[in-house]
């Protein structure tokens, strides 16, 4: 039994998916900009994965639970930050939800994801039985919801839902009861029509201000053609793709975002299905190795610590690639390790720092 | 250990597994999802992928030139920029909305009205904020490529007329096709395509409108050119001749503008129908139409009073007045129903069924030749009422009068004779035998063109040959119709227009004699109001003048229809007509043409003048 945390306990094989998926990221940044006036785009996205690396070690080296000590307090500070950035954050796309940082532009619902994986980690540790009662649900859907509901008046649908999974998935491990979680699977199937539904009943500049809400950056129609000409780089990609900086609908710019949130349609029409393929599994092997983390770790503050991470990731693989094929709506969730953008990118290697974290102290008393 | 932390180990080992097993399978959800777009429609989406970069540019084909008979430019086209504004940075669009106003000379309100007009309109597609860019204006956008990279020029062909209004009424205008003509031929046609409207521009439009090329460009998804894939080059319109003459044209148009009088001339070779002038006034000018009209502008011109883009050379029917004399006395020499010799009395006027008619003075006892020469309406009331209408009717469609003479232009009207068929058929009644007293001097429910006329006095001076007017110059296959004069009659006849302008009793008082030309002619001077009605208003308005003059007076070269609403006498408006005979002369004995020096004839002073309110225009 070892009494100190140590680096050679990192999860390597973890860090090398990451690193995997992040070098297939950084490849299409390059082919979607280099003929550009963005070009040069991906060695931005390196420094910003090197200050992610950095930011990585430099969390794991604080004992996991020292962080959900502070739980409350970094609770306090979240939401905060977030009136902070409500009432004199920078507007860019329409939407409040950046700060200068040293010059830099840091979306702070970033760090709230991180907090609220604490929080909740913390909460459910806390829980001395294994059957959640009506008052748990009532608290973690209060926890979640302000720092969601300030998210959600940014407005940034998108970040405010990725806060959800840590939620469901938590309490889920907490131990949902198998009928509670039969209950709220069905209320929320049945809702899914009736919602779909209501929106065709909605005259249509109603459902236009619901448009415009969702996504303010664009014009009312630019959604539908966004997606459109997503599913059009994605399906005219074909089995084996049109090559590596070949794609025209990449190339010619017709791929909206295409190095950040449609980064994974850039890469389905050059690489083709085989390359989404080998994506996708990547991806799950991340999320297995994640699952298997948490499987090991100490306690099951370390376990939900772990798992909080998890959801975030795989809800954002799950949203982002179901947008690019048209499957979801457009509301700006980029793909982890892939999309390019710093803040996004310095989350995912804090949030793995959080699961290094558990993973070295899995045998320190 | 902190409070919180109860250090619990039990893990849920199954509870976890089973999320491995849910990430597992929406892992494979997703991959059904790409296989069904990769895979099953791939071929669909590689079609779409392809149009999406892929745009056709249109290279348009300039419309052929115009020219006069020795092969002047009367209308060309030539190449001009329009300027494009991107729209994809809408930001940008509107912080540089204010230098792009003042650098093109818009208002910024205007500006952003056409920004706002076209918000629905895909982002990616440039709208054309400035039709017809100046020099200046190019050089604007040239100069700021790099700070204001949002304007950008497309080359388009343009009409040019560079004599502005003159023939205009002929030449017609271009415009952007209409919505119907595009229905008939959705092949050949795109919207905004431009196609002749009106006159020869649409008479000859075939000819005139070449094949637009295409230029196919891949663009990106701001539209910006990429790379050429391929050119398919416009072929050019082909030019057309016309049978018109500038100089003619020119003295032609400068003696209506003296005085802004309002009517219409049409001069012809008399052997063969060529077209050597047309004027109608008043009249517009087509370069207004060749950027893009403004509606305003065309309301204007559309509802004005005085009709301007009415050719009255061939649209406005009018009573003939005195020229219908010559109908008149063809039909008497012709049918033998009145003896040649036949003279009348004129003591100034007339009692016909208890109605008094008036002649303009006594003219005493006068024979063909005099009743010709001085215009006796007497003697012409006699020779109507013996010839009946039916004859009259007869003569006068043979000389090609009631219906259209065929010219090459769209929209000539066919003008009325009329006869005891069409008095059942239109008004319901019997023919007043009474009216035909009115129609044997050109007035009442009778109307001709200025071209019938032309076409009639020159068929009556050449024994019968009725020639179809045209513009075309190398106009082939054209029918000439035939209605046989005798010799005798056309003797007589022309010997009596020549009086008309040389003898001294003649109605033009000898003042358009012509020196070494055989100039003859026939004045008409047609009331526009009836008796009755000058009594109601209290005024007397003016008449419309008509004046068809020729040369030599048998087998003509020249003829010339000049019509000039409220000129008073049709012996005024003569002037015109010898301006353009003495040109015509002149230019054939190797002088220069001289500009007009007509008299001066009184203007059109009102607009009751106008077409409209004449009585004698009469529409079965």
């Amino acid at each position: 039994m070892k009494d100190r945390p140590r680096v050679q306990d990192f999860d390597w094989t973890l860090l090398a998916i990451v690193g995997a998926i992040s070098a297939i990221g950084l490849l299409e940044i390059y082919s979607s900009t280099h003929a550009s006036a963005m070009n040069g785009m991906q060695w931005k996205q390196v420094i910003w994965i090197g200050i992610g690396v950095i930011a990585m070690f430099g969390i794991s080296r604080i004992d996991y639970h020292t962080l959900l000590d502070q739980a409350p307090v970094l609770y306090v500070i979240g939401l905060a930050t977030l009136l902070v950035v409500l009432g004199i954050g920078h507007s860019r796309f329409g939407a409040r939800r950046w700060v200068d940082v040293g010059g830099q532009n840091l979306q702070v619902s970033e760090l709230m994801k991180l907090i609220i994986i604490i929080v909740l980690a913390r909460y459910f540790a806390e829980m001395r039985t294994d059957r959640l009662t009506l008052a748990d649900y009532a608290k973690i859907a209060v926890l979640t919801a302000i720092p969601a509901g300030l998210i959600l008046v940014q407005p940034d649908l998108g970040t405010a839902l990725v806060l959800i999974p840590v939620a469901v998935v938590g309490a889920f491990l907490a131990g949902i009861e198998w009928r509670h979680a039969a209950v709220g699977l069905l209320v929320v199937a049945l809702l899914i029509p009736i919602g779909w539904n209501m929106r065709r009943h909605l005259k249509p500049y109603q459902q236009q201000r619901i448009q415009t809400f969702l996504h303010p950056e664009e014009n009312p129609r630019g959604a539908g053609y966004q997606i459109l000409q997503s599913e059009i780089a994605v399906g005219a990609g074909g089995f084996w793709g049109k090559g590596f900086g070949k794609g025209s609908q990449n190339q010619l710019g017709f791929v909206p975002v295409r190095y950040s949130d449609f980064i994974l349609a850039a890469l389905a029409e050059e690489q083709g299905f085989v390359g989404v393929c080998v994506v996708l599994l990547l991806y799950l092997g991340l999320i297995l190795r994640l699952t298997d983390n948490a499987q090991k770790a100490k306690d099951k503050a370390g376990m939900y610590v772990v798992m909080g991470v998890t959801a975030i990731l795989g809800f954002h693989v799950l949203v982002n690639a179901s947008m690019v094929i048209g499957y979801m709506p457009v509301t700006g969730i980029p793909l982890p390790l892939m999309s390019y953008g710093g803040s996004s990118t310095a989350f995912v290697f804090l949030a793995l720092g959080l699961v290094m974290n558990v993973r070295m102290r899995r045998f320190v008393n | 250990m902190a409070a919180w932390n109860a250090g619990d180990r039990k893990i849920p080992q199954g509870r976890l597994a089973l999320v491995s097993y849910v990430s597992a399978a929406f892992v494979i959800f997703l991959l059904v999802g790409f296989w069904k777009l990769q895979v099953v429609q791939s071929g669909h989406y590689a079609d779409l992928a392809e149009k999406n970069g892929i745009r056709s540019i249109p290279i348009i084909a300039p419309r052929g030139t115009m020219l006069d008979r020795e092969g002047r430019v009367l209308v060309d086209s030539y190449p001009s920029f329009s300027i494009l504004l991107e729209r994809d940075n809408p930001k940008q669009v509107e912080r540089n909305l204010p230098q792009i106003a003042e650098g093109l000379g818009l208002t910024l309100q205007d500006l952003q009205q056409q920004l706002d007009a076209a918000r629905f309109e895909p982002k990616f597609l440039p709208i054309i904020i400035k039709p017809a860019a100046t020099e200046a204006d190019i050089a604007f956008v040239e100069s700021h490529r790099a700070d204001i990279a949002m304007l950008d020029l497309m080359m388009v062909q343009r009409r040019r007329y560079p004599h502005g209004n003159m023939l205009a009424s002929a030449i017609g205008y271009v415009g952007e096709i209409s919505p119907q003509d595009l229905e008939k031929n959705p092949d050949k046609y795109k919207p905004g395509d431009i196609v002749g409207k009106a006159g020869l521009e649409r008479e000859y439009n075939d000819q005139l409108e070449g094949t637009d090329g295409m230029r196919r460009v891949v663009v990106n998804s701001v539209g910006k050119v990429m790379r050429t894939l391929d050119n398919v080059e416009a072929i050019p319109g082909k030019p057309i001749q016309l049978t018109i003459d500038e100089d003619l044209q020119a003295i032609a148009e400068a003696d209506f503008d003296k005085n802004s009088k309002m009517g219409g001339l049409i001069a012809m070779d008399a052997r063969n129908g060529e077209i050597l002038a047309m004027v109608s006034r008043p009249t517009f000018d087509p370069n207004d139409f060749a950027v893009r009209i403004a509606p305003k502008e065309w309301a204007i011109l559309n509802t004005d009073p005085q009709t301007p883009l009415l050719n009255r050379a061939i649209q406005a029917q009018l009573a003939p007045g005195s020229v219908f004399k010559v109908v008149e006395a063809a039909a008497m020499l012709e049918s033998k129903a009145i003896p040649a010799t036949y003279t009348a009395y004129c003591p100034g006027s007339a009692t016909f069924y208890g109605h008094l008619y008036h002649c303009d003075h006594a003219h005493g006892q006068v024979d063909l030749h005099r009743a010709l020469v001085a215009s006796c309406d007497v003697y012409f009331y006699n020779v109507g009422k013996m010839l009946g209408i039916e004859l009259i009717h007869q003569y006068a469609n043979d000389l090609g009068l009631g219906e259209r003479t065929g010219i090459d232009l769209p929209g000539e009207e066919p003008g009325l004779i009329p006869s005891e068929e069409w008095s059942e058929r239109v008004n319901h009644h019997k023919w007043y035998a009474g009216s035909t007293i009115s129609v044997a001097i050109g007035q009442g429910p009778i109307t001709a063109t200025p071209v019938q006329l032309a076409r009639m006095i020159a068929a009556v001076a050449s024994g019968g040959k009725l020639i179809r007017p045209h513009f075309l110059k190398d106009a082939t296959g054209f029918k000439t119709a035939s209605f046989p004069l005798s010799d005798d009659t056309v003797k007589q006849l022309t010997d009596a227009m020549w009086g008309v302008v040389n003898e001294p009793d003649g109605t033009t008082s000898g003042t358009v004699k012509l020196e070494n030309v055989d100039f003859a002619g026939k004045t008409g001077t047609a009331q526009t109001e009836s008796f009755a009605l000058q009594a109601k208003l209290g005024k007397h308005l003016k008449e419309n003048g008509w004046f068809i003059g020729l040369a030599p007076r048998r087998d003509p070269e020249i003829v010339v229809a000049a019509l000039v609403q409220g000129a008073g006498w049709g012996s005024s408006v003569a002037p015109i007509v010898r301006d353009i005979v003495k040109a015509y002369y002149d230019k054939k004995n190797g002088h220069t043409p001289q500009v007009s020096t007509a008299e001066n004839i009184t203007p059109a002073q009102s607009t009751a003048h106008s077409l409209a309110t004449s009585p004698t225009v009469q529409r079965p």
